[in-house]
């Protein structure tokens, strides 16, 4: 089987979701850390157009952007499918999955920011949070069905992430109460074995995310 | 079996534009049904109730929504009949890595050409314009993104290009005097009537775009 290497950062939820892929198919891989305040050649080699990881390697040859790495994954290791079969629910999946890529960032302008911008960001944050309670859960456990999926995969950074943002600004976005669909949804996710063994350590999490937070409020 | 394909679209939208290539591409016989943005229909709020916004692909009364989305149902469900994504993993992974940098790069920074004046503009003018060099060099020597035949870039790419003249109008540039290459290859595309027939005249847009300033107030 040709080499597969994964050029990426901790703790971005972005390499996680390939993690979570690739181990869910059992399919093993090389870690190469890369250090984006010094981007290496293989980096800029690899991603000439956006400079960002991740960028898989399968066979020598790169792949970039986490949710097309994905479809890529689910076509070459088919085993342990990640996406429904039926093209009608496949087109579904993949709305949620763009919305997920869409709207995740709001999360992080929480993060990044303060007072009236970061009211706003709160705002928006909670509107996506909204839409999928309302929208995109029904009652059965993962999104579209009872395993996780490429779905479940593209929200995953609400599932760790999100709490440390609202630890580390101080601004609760989900509240349980209000979103209950969603943090059963995210209660389960993090019991699933593959996702449990390879999430990032929350303290470490914290710390560093901490760290970012009072760097970019001292720069303003 | 009774296919019942409906697209709710608005004319000028690059995004609806995609859709109506796909289907001809394919020869599907579908119903167009342009939406009025500022008074949206019953139906496209029950088909789209997340986004409310066109185009919605309606199959046999369930709805398909994001344009990038809809190309790849069409392929997918109509793949007897001109393949528009490559059947290797490798080149599907390359076609929607460059689907994806159209969607960040060309509708935003061509709407900034067009909505903005001064430093602002030159600075779009400039990303746009680099943003196409990157798309001629992925082109290369073929004649279409796909190769030899109308593929997926090609189909999510080619409608900006009735945008183009509303922004060399409002942004004083040529784009053919940068990218050469590209505006062959739009050209090449058009003599398809796939892509002909899907696109509007490029002075009705600069006419709409022409409205849209003055209804924002721009200069």
């Amino acid at each position: 089987m040709a080499e597969v290497k994964l050029l990426a950062t901790w703790p971005s939820p972005f390499y996680y979701r390939v993690v979570w892929a690739l181990k869910s198919k059992g399919i093993a891989y090389e870690f190469i850390e890369e250090d984006l305040a010094n981007k290496s050649p293989l980096l800029l080699q690899y991603n000439p157009v956006h400079k960002k990881i991740p960028v898989l390697i399968h066979g020598g040859k790169p792949i970039c952007e986490s949710m097309i790495i994905l479809e890529y994954i689910e076509e070459i290791w088919p085993k342990n499918s990640l996406l429904p079969n039926d093209p009608y629910e496949k087109a579904v999946a993949r709305f949620w999955i763009k919305f997920a890529d869409d709207k995740s960032p709001e999360i992080w302008r929480v993060f990044r920011s303060v007072g009236e911008e970061q009211e706003k960001a709160a705002k928006d944050s909670l509107e996506m949070l909204k839409t999928i309670e309302e929208h995109a859960l029904g009652e059965k456990k993962f999104f579209g069905g009872d395993k996780i999926g490429m779905v479940g995969i593209a929200f995953g950074q609400l599932a760790q992430w999100l709490q440390v943002i609202e630890d580390v600004t101080g601004v609760k976005l989900l509240e349980a109460s209000e979103f209950p669909r969603l943090q059963r949804w995210i209660n389960n996710f993090k019991q699933v074995p593959v996702i449990n063994e390879n999430l990032p350590d929350y303290d470490q999490m914290f710390a560093f995310f901490k760290g970012r937070r009072q760097m970019l409020l001292a720069s303003k | 079996m009774a296919e019942e394909v409906v697209l709710l679209d608005f004319w000028p939208s690059p995004f609806g534009m995609r859709v109506r290539i796909a289907l001809a591409e394919k020869g599907i016989k579908y119903e167009y049904k342009e939406e009025d943005l500022k008074n949206k229909s019953a139906l496209l709020l029950q088909m789209n109730p997340v986004h409310k916004k066109i185009p919605v692909l309606i199959h046999n009364g369930k709805p398909v929504c994001e344009s990038l989305i809809q190309v790849q149902y069409i392929d997918e469900v109509w793949h007897h009949k001109s393949p528009l994504l490559p059947s290797d993993p490798y080149q599907r992974a390359i076609a929607r890595f460059w689907a994806d940098f159209v969607d960040k790069k060309i509708y935003d920074l061509g709407r900034k050409v067009w909505t903005t004046k001064g430093e602002e503009q030159e600075a779009a003018k400039k990303e746009f314009i680099e943003s196409l060099k990157l798309l001629e060099g992925e082109l290369g020597d073929k004649p279409y993104f796909g190769g030899e035949n109308l593929g997926y870039v090609d189909v999510v790419l080619v409608p900006f290009y009735s945008w183009f003249y509303a922004y060399e109008k409002c942004g004083n540039f040529s784009i053919e005097a940068e990218c050469p290459k590209l505006i062959a290859w739009a050209k090449r595309c058009m003599q398809k009537e796939s892509v002909s027939k899907s696109l509007p005249d490029r002075e009705k847009v600069y006419g709409f775009v022409l409205q849209l300033k003055k209804a924002f107030g721009i200069e």
